[in-house]
This record gives structure tokens, C-alpha cells and sequence, in this order.
């Protein structure tokens, strides 16, 4: 198989915030019913995190757990992991009514770093981004395209995107954080 | 700016992360139905000047459909619900008769 490259190879950009790309990350789409413990319990196993509620984001020895939607789960883990943890939580639901899928390469997640990384996002998402705490993960878009942004500490946000439009993405958070752009 | 709350999201949703799906609630009728109903289902639509019930879809976040009652004059927002429902929460139409007694009610 041919070597895993990340969308932009981690391109970073040196603005009044730090906008890099994060490199090879693992992701998981996991669609079941989430009140069901099954799904809770699977989820659990291969991340070590607990099942989130509404918008908020998990952390678990393996992983995080983003809450994406009513049926829809994000499974953020380690890259060359990702093809075990699918199969393991594949195996776990057994017969709940469920898909996990590997999106890992379809993908492109950027880190946003310093202390006015929610104004950076702000700036491109109608979101109200200050009201954002680590825990709390909100999809929305970022100007053209959807994406999705959660704190890792309040000093750095992490925007998964899309890989077919990583380069616009980046982009756009570079603009944004170009020095004397500072709103506040 | 229209901003909805999501009712399977929680948070509020400005237009542009919404997409509209226009008048809500509305009865198909397809194959074995008369000319006349097959002509309303697929063209005729109310559009009041006031209190109406339309379809959203939260389309950059959750993907999902859900409803929303809201004054096409005012742009006042009464409302949001879940989209798996023939008709509006009788609470929700309660609060918006209770301040317009002179809207006639759904339907």
C-alpha cells in the first residue's frame, strides 16, 4: 500500500494565531441509535471515552467522541489504529442497527493555536464561538463549507473539514489570521 | 437575520447554516389521486401574511429536518419542532393564539 499522507502535509502558518494542519488523523463515522447502550458500550471499548450528549466532544484513552448529530458519532483516534477500532467496534455492536465506516483519508483537520482562536474561527463560522468550552463541539460552516471545530484547551481549537477542500480551508483560516486582523 | 434553534441540536442556527423547504405539514398525493389534488399537492401553497409553519433543514450541522412557526410580517420566530409530526404542537399553536386571538389557527 502507498504511504498515508495528511491533505496539505502539515502546512502551518504563523499568524497572530498558529494555523497547522494536524497531519495524519484517524477518524470514524458511527451511525446507530445513540440511546442504546450497545452503542454506548462499543463506544467505551475502543475508545475508552463515554458516550457524549448533545454537542459535546468526549476523551478516552484512544480517542475522542464528537456528538455530530441525534444518530451520528465522530471517533477521533490515531491514525494507523483506525482499520482495528472499526473492526472492534464493528464486532461489538454485532446486531445493532449500525455502520461504522473509516473516513480517516476523506478528511483534513487544521489546529487553530493561541488565544484568540475562537475570534479566528468567529470570523468565518456563524457560530457563536464564544461561548465554546473544551467539551463542547459545534458543526457548522466555516465560509463556504461545512465543517466541524472543538477546543482541545481554551488556547487551541481544533476545524475537521473535508479533505477535498483542505486547501480552501486553510486558506481561509491563514486570512484570518493574518497579523492586524485582530478584532478585539 | 432568521436565526432558528435547532430542536435536535440545541444551538441557534442562523439562516446560512439553515436551508429552507418551504410551507410545512403537507399531504402527498400521489399515484390514484384526482387531477385536482395532485394540481394542489404539487403547486398550490399558502402564503399568509402572518403566522406560518415551515420546513428547515439544519444543513451544515446536524443534516436533519425539523419545523418552525414563525411570523412572515415579523419575522418574529414562535417556535421550532421535530419534523416527525403530521401537524403543529398544540402548546405551540396555544402560545401563538394566545397572542394573535385574531390568527384563525392552523389549518
Amino acid at each position: 500500500m502507498s504511504n498515508a499522507v495528511s491533505a496539505l502535509q502539515g502546512a502551518s502558518f504563523d499568524g497572530y494565531c498558529k494555523v497547522e494542519e494536524a497531519g495524519l488523523t484517524g477518524m470514524i463515522t458511527l451511525r446507530g441509535d445513540l440511546a442504546s447502550k450497545g452503542v454506548a458500550k462499543a463506544v467505551k471499548a475502543v475508545t475508552g471515552a463515554a458516550m457524549p450528549g448533545q454537542g459535546e466532544v468526549t476523551e478516552g484513552a484512544k480517542g475522542r467522541v464528537g456528538w455530530m448529530s441525534p444518530d451520528e458519532l465522530l471517533l477521533i483516534v490515531d491514525h494507523a489504529e483506525a482499520p482495528g477500532i472499526v473492526e472492534a467496534a464493528t464486532a461489538s455492536l454485532g446486531d445493532e442497527h449500525s455502520l461504522v465506516v473509516n473516513v480517516s483519508d476523506a478528511r483534513a483537520v487544521y489546529r487553530v493555536k493561541g488565544t484568540a482562536c475562537r475570534e479566528v474561527i468567529a470570523k468565518l463560522a456563524p457560530a457563536d464561538t464564544s461561548v465554546m468550552q473544551p467539551g463542547m463541539l459545534r458543526r457548522t460552516r466555516i465560509a463556504q463549507i461545512p465543517a466541524a471545530f472543538y477546543l482541545e484547551d481554551d488556547e487551541t481549537a481544533v476545524l475537521v473539514c473535508f479533505r477535498s477542500v483542505a486547501q480552501y480551508a486553510f486558506d481561509l483560516l491563514k486570512d484570518a489570521a493574518q497579523p492586524g486582523g485582530e478584532v478585539f | 437575520m432568521l436565526i432558528l434553534e435547532c430542536p435536535y441540536c440545541g444551538v441557534m442556527a442562523d439562516e446560512t447554516d439553515l436551508h429552507g423547504g418551504g410551507e410545512a405539514h403537507l399531504k402527498r398525493f400521489g399515484p390514484g389521486s384526482s387531477d385536482d389534488e395532485f394540481e394542489t399537492y404539487l403547486f398550490h401553497r399558502k402564503n399568509p401574511k402572518g403566522v406560518h409553519f415551515e420546513r428547515w433543514r439544519h444543513v451544515s450541522g446536524c443534516g436533519k429536518w425539523f419545523h418552525a412557526a414563525r411570523n412572515t410580517m415579523t419575522l418574529e420566530v414562535y417556535g421550532t419542532y421535530p419534523a416527525q409530526t403530521y401537524e403543529p404542537p398544540k402548546e405551540l399553536v396555544a402560545k401563538i393564539k394566545k397572542k394573535h386571538p385574531e390568527w384563525g389557527g392552523y389549518e
